[in-house]
């Protein structure tokens, strides 16, 4: 591929690629996010390419494999263009019998088609589907249009026309234009994006970095890895307008080990950007150079706080370092530093493009634009969506969620990973933005929402963030690393029975003495899952402590496994998969448990589908 | 037995020596270093980072320090047969920790031990993001998913593990 | 000279350079703020979070640690205030969970109101101030101590927890723990730290043992000084003259 030396040689090459996607070919668009690919969609792909090549179809029908879709539950996803005929749960084998009647022929396969479960209406387009009804995909749903691997792709539907766009500007001009939009980070404490610009800008010092943050750690929130999967280019695109506005010419992006493709993906992009004059030096011809190179982390999640990334990029062990000094003035090698997450990055080119006026009029004044949340936990549509600011939660739960699995009932609602609080029924209502969550004890975050019903224990779940949190504290400073030990033993207490009502003013007491003493944010917002179950649901801890019982049937020590002697059947199911032989009975009798030697592993509640198996 | 050694410890050195100088000897890498050392071995042995230390000029006291923080490295050999248990927050919600907990008792080894006979490796990792399968076992790169005690058992006797597993499921 | 600034800690008006801490500059008007991983020698570090202060710059009021936060002009520090002190006994009540004994913890505790921890005792002895990892790497440059692990499995410790191959047996840390933690000792010319033995060199003039041979030959490698430079004590060498 020849480079682009101007806007205008891009412009025509955009006008050729596009032109030579003819919009009527029969083509197959398969989701290869990681999400998919864990359902084995990569034979599915296989098989569709080895049914095509039989027909002797190469030339008629293109099999395009694109970025995630979101809707991860309902994978492996297929849609067949240009009819838009949406299949889902498709398998490996299925791949002749679509190409035969729905390309070939005109017939739709009923079992492959999406069915609404309240209404039971079979839905055939994708964009009718309420899981994606109700969503704004503006930086999302690009994922479905292109190959990640394919930078003409991303070019052909508008591509880098915002770079070309910001190249003709003055790099004040584009910094104003993001500090309109009023575009705030994704990443976790949405600070402003513009004035995060400007002050690196204006920082003394040289070389200045951009650098984007792809060490999504939180549990339960991905968007950022299928944002690098599956349009590697929009991120590429935002740090590159970034770094022009900024007056950087090194660049990095920091991903987490975990994420494999996403690495893969970014690496080939990076490089096809350069091919085509997008990166490195002379980019379009401007005079104006910059390059990206990528750091994979070493699984730590601390390393998604700023000056424990810089320590790891440069080698070092990811330990926070207190400097009362902004990143922006001192960050990487101590120099000015501009650092913002994958999906802040990815939604510069549409400011860009169309402008601040249009992206501030999208979601509230406050908190501007779409966010992209990870719908995770007991919720029927698992997936990732993204909606405008201020949308309320119930929205998202039940009219893009589907509501909660086997008819259970909601109980709460955990955004912003393990800083972030659990959101009771009685606030559903609020809309979404970054201010709203805060006023309610939770946070923003990067986006991960972890719905429970009541089959989740609130103390349980607050014990699981602790846990998580004490293993990935740097131990570095006293609070964090001792704090949230302590606190986490206190609620083994709890769980375990053993705890006292004076236990809760106590995890408080640590609580707020982590959160004013810790060094990092990290030990600073820690208490919050902790202090917010506390005060949602003080009950269910009281519970705990007066009764000595879980509510919600999963704390193993206080709970028991019984037979319930009306629905078994005696079909031995439990007896099977108990590992302790604890489950015992006759073929067709009542079945019993033994107390003594259950070990209380649910294996036999599990495995029971008559519902004859008790928690209490 | 000293003459086969020592020929070992020549192979790992010119295999981390040709690393390092992939990296053109630049200390600020040393993460990525010892990634691909972990890739190239499959833990980090200890001649590795003996010649890594040397080769790249680090004390061998940050050499240790990163091996030890970084979750992505492991100084001992993994299993022949790698399992991960995703124990992400949708994971954990969907009974993750009762996965664990079986697969603890069936092979005998907490997170992040091997079994003696080196064949078996079990370690809980943080949110892989497929968190619509989860619970998620991931056996050596292949991901399994919704995955219950009584698939984990099936999984398990495919790859050899004497467990009585449930025809039915 | 460097510039002045005017601030007020505790409602003293206290001029310091600028670019000092906090703690240093009131340290200089004998204002005690307790510390313990702070050291005139070290870089500053911030991991004990002891020498937490209250401070109002610009009408905004936050806590810093006073060993990083620097001095600037108008800014008002209390070092006092409720939420600090609860900081102070929070950390006090978790490292006496580590180290229930050594005399300068029970009395920055007592200062605090604290006799013993809230916490069990789970005595580790070492409160990971990280001193001795910092001077061994920063004052003494040889990096044969560092931390291991992560959260509250982090510990000291020497290379894969062998016998440390760069230890020049200088010492440096043993004097510099807080807590005492560090265990040296010398008998008949070797002097055992970090569970290793070190040989010392003799005195040719006098035969007294007087320092370990390897740390005299790192001090003469790096001093580019002749062979037989240190064949004699300090002593020895001065009176020589």
């Amino acid at each position: 591929m020849k480079k682009c030396k101007s806007a205008s040689e891009l412009a025509s090459l955009r006008e050729k690629l596009a032109a030579a996607r003819d919009p009527k070919k029969p083509t197959i668009v398969i989701c290869a996010g990681t999400g998919c690919l864990a359902y084995g969609t990569q034979k599915l792909i296989d098989n569709f390419r080895a049914e095509i090549a039989k027909r002797k179809l190469e030339g008629t029908v293109d099999v395009r494999t694109s970025g995630c879709h979101g809707f991860c539950e309902r994978g492996p996803l297929v849609v067949i263009q240009p009819k838009q005929i949406f299949y889902q749960h498709v398998k490996t084998e299925d791949a002749g019998e679509i190409i035969e009647k729905t390309i070939l022929g005109d017939a739709v396969i009923d079992r492959l088609v999406y069915r609404d479960p309240a209404t039971k209406e079979k839905i055939l387009h994708e964009h009718d589907v309420p899981f994606y009804k109700k969503q704004m995909r503006l930086i999302f749903g690009m994922n479905g249009q292109i190959d990640p691997r394919s930078i003409d792709d991303y070019i052909a539907i508008g591509g880098y026309a915002g770079l070309a766009k910001a190249l003709a500007m003055k790099p004040e001009h584009i910094v104003d234009e993001v500090t309109k939009a009023k575009l705030r980070g994704r990443g976790g404490g949405g600070f402003m994006t513009g004035w995060k610009w400007e002050s690196t800008a204006k920082a003394e010092g040289s070389p200045k970095y951009v650098i984007c943050n792809a060490d999504e750690g939180d549990p339960g929130a991905y968007m950022d890895r299928s944002l690098l999967e599956g349009n590697p280019h929009s991120v590429i695109e935002g740090m590159v307008i970034g770094a022009f506005a900024i007056g950087s010419s090194d660049g990095y992006i920091y991903v987490r080990n975990e994420y494999p493709l996403a690495v893969t993906n970014v690496t080939a992009a990076i490089e096809s950007a350069r091919a085509y004059g997008l990166l490195g030096e002379n980019i379009l011809g401007s005079g104006f150079s910059f390059d990206i190179k990528i750091n994979r982390g070493g699984g730590a999640f601390v390393c998604g706080e700023s000056s424990a990334l810089f320590a790891s990029i440069e080698g070092r062990a990811g330990e926070p370092r207190q400097k009362y000094v902004h990143a922006t003035d001192r960050g990487l090698y101590d120099k000015p530093t501009c650092l913002n997450n994958v999906e802040t990055w990815a939604n510069v080119p549409p400011i860009i493009v169309k402008g601040a006026e249009w992206y501030a009029s999208i979601g509230t004044p406050g908190s501007t634009g779409t966010k992209i949340f990870s719908l995770v936990g007991k919720i029927n549509n698992t997936g990732l969506v993204e909606v405008p600011m201020g949308i309320t939660l119930r929205e998202i739960v039940f009219g893009i969620g589907g509501g909660i699995p086997k008819g259970r009932k909601f109980k709460a609602i955990q955004t912003g990973g393990p800083s972030g609080g659990c959101i009771p029924e009685k606030h559903l209502d609020m809309p979404v933005d970054f201010d709203e969550l805060s006023k309610v004890g939770s946070m923003m975050g990067s986006g991960g929402m972890i719905v429970m019903d009541d089959r989740t224990c609130m103390v349980d779940v607050a014990k699981y963030f602790l846990k998580f949190l004490e293993q990935e504290s740097c131990g570095k400073c006293t609070p964090c690393r001792e704090g949230i030990y302590q606190m986490r033993t206190i609620l083994d207490r709890i769980s375990e029975g053993a705890g006292e009502e004076k236990d809760i003013e106590l995890l408080e007491w640590i609580g707020t003495g982590v959160i004013d003493g810790s060094l990092c944010a990290l030990g600073g917002t820690a208490p919050f899952p902790v202090l917010s179950t506390i005060k949602y649901f003080r009950d269910e801890y009281l519970a705990h402590i007066r009764d000595k019982k879980c509510p919600a049937g999963v704390c193993k020590k206080l709970i028991t496994f019984t037979v319930a002697a009306d629905n078994c059947t005696g079909c031995t199911a439990c007896a099977r998969v108990c590992p302790t032989k604890a489950a015992t009975g006759e073929k067709k009798k009542v079945h019993t448990i033994d107390q003594a030697t259950c070990i209380k592993c649910g294996a036999c509640f599990e495995a029971c589908k008559f519902d004859a198996i008790t928690i209490s | 037995m000293e003459a086969s050694r020592s020929k070992r410890n020549g192979a790992t050195e010119a295999k981390v020596s040709e690393i390092v100088a992939r990296y053109g000897h630049d200390k600020s890498f040393v993460i990525p270093i010892m990634q691909d050392i972990q890739r190239e071995f499959n833990y980090l042995p200890r001649e590795a980072l003996d010649a890594l230390s040397a080769s790249l000029g680090v004390p061998q006291s940050l050499v240790y320090h990163l091996a030890t923080f970084y979750r992505a490295f492991s100084l001992t050999p993994k299993g022949k047969y790698r399992l991960s248990l995703c124990l992400g927050t949708a994971c954990h919600v969907r009974g993750a920790p009762q996965i664990a907990d079986h697969i603890t008792r069936t092979l005998g080894i907490e997170s992040g031990e091997t079994t003696s006979d080196g064949e078996w490796s079990f370690e809980t990792v943080n949110c892989l993001g497929a968190c619509a399968l989860g619970p998620i076992l991931v056996v050596n790169e292949e991901y399994h998913g919704q995955i219950t005690i009584a698939k984990t058992n099936k999984v398990l006797a495919a790859l050899g593990k004497k467990v009585e597993t449930d025809e039915e499921v | 000279m460097a510039d002045m600034v005017t601030l007020t800690i505790d409602g003293r008006r206290v001029t310091a350079n600028a670019g000092t801490t906090i703690l240093e500059a009131a340290r200089d008007a004998n204002i005690d703020i307790p510390n313990l991983c702070s050291n005139e020698e070290l870089h500053p570090y911030g991991s004990c979070r002891l020498c937490m202060v209250e401070i109002t710059h610009k009408k905004r009021q936050r806590l810093v640690v006073s060993c990083i936060h620097e001095v600037a002009e108008g800014l008002e520090v209390k070092t006092a205030t409720e939420r600090v002190l609860n900081v102070r006994r929070l950390v006090m009540h978790l490292l006496l969970s580590r180290n229930s004994t050594h005399p300068r913890l029970r009395e920055i505790a007592a200062g605090l109101g604290i006799e013993k921890s809230m916490f069990p005792v789970d005595y580790k002895g070492c409160i990971l101030c990280g001193q001795c990892v910092r001077v061994c790497r920063e004052v003494v440059g040889v990096s044969a101590i560092g931390f291991k692990s992560r959260g509250d499995t982090r510990a000291v410790a020497t290379p894969f927890d062998e016998p440390p191959g760069d230890c020049i047996a200088c010492g440096s840390c043993h004097y510099v723990c807080p807590v005492g933690v560090i265990p040296m000792e010398e008998k008949d010319g070797v002097r055992r730290i970090w569970k290793t033995d070190f040989p010392m060199a003799k005195c040719s003039v006098c035969g007294k043992y007087f320092a370990p041979v390897k740390q005299l030959e790192y001090f003469r490698k790096i001093a580019n000084l002749p062979e037989n430079h240190f064949d004699t004590c300090v002593d020895c060498r001065s009176t020589k003259k």
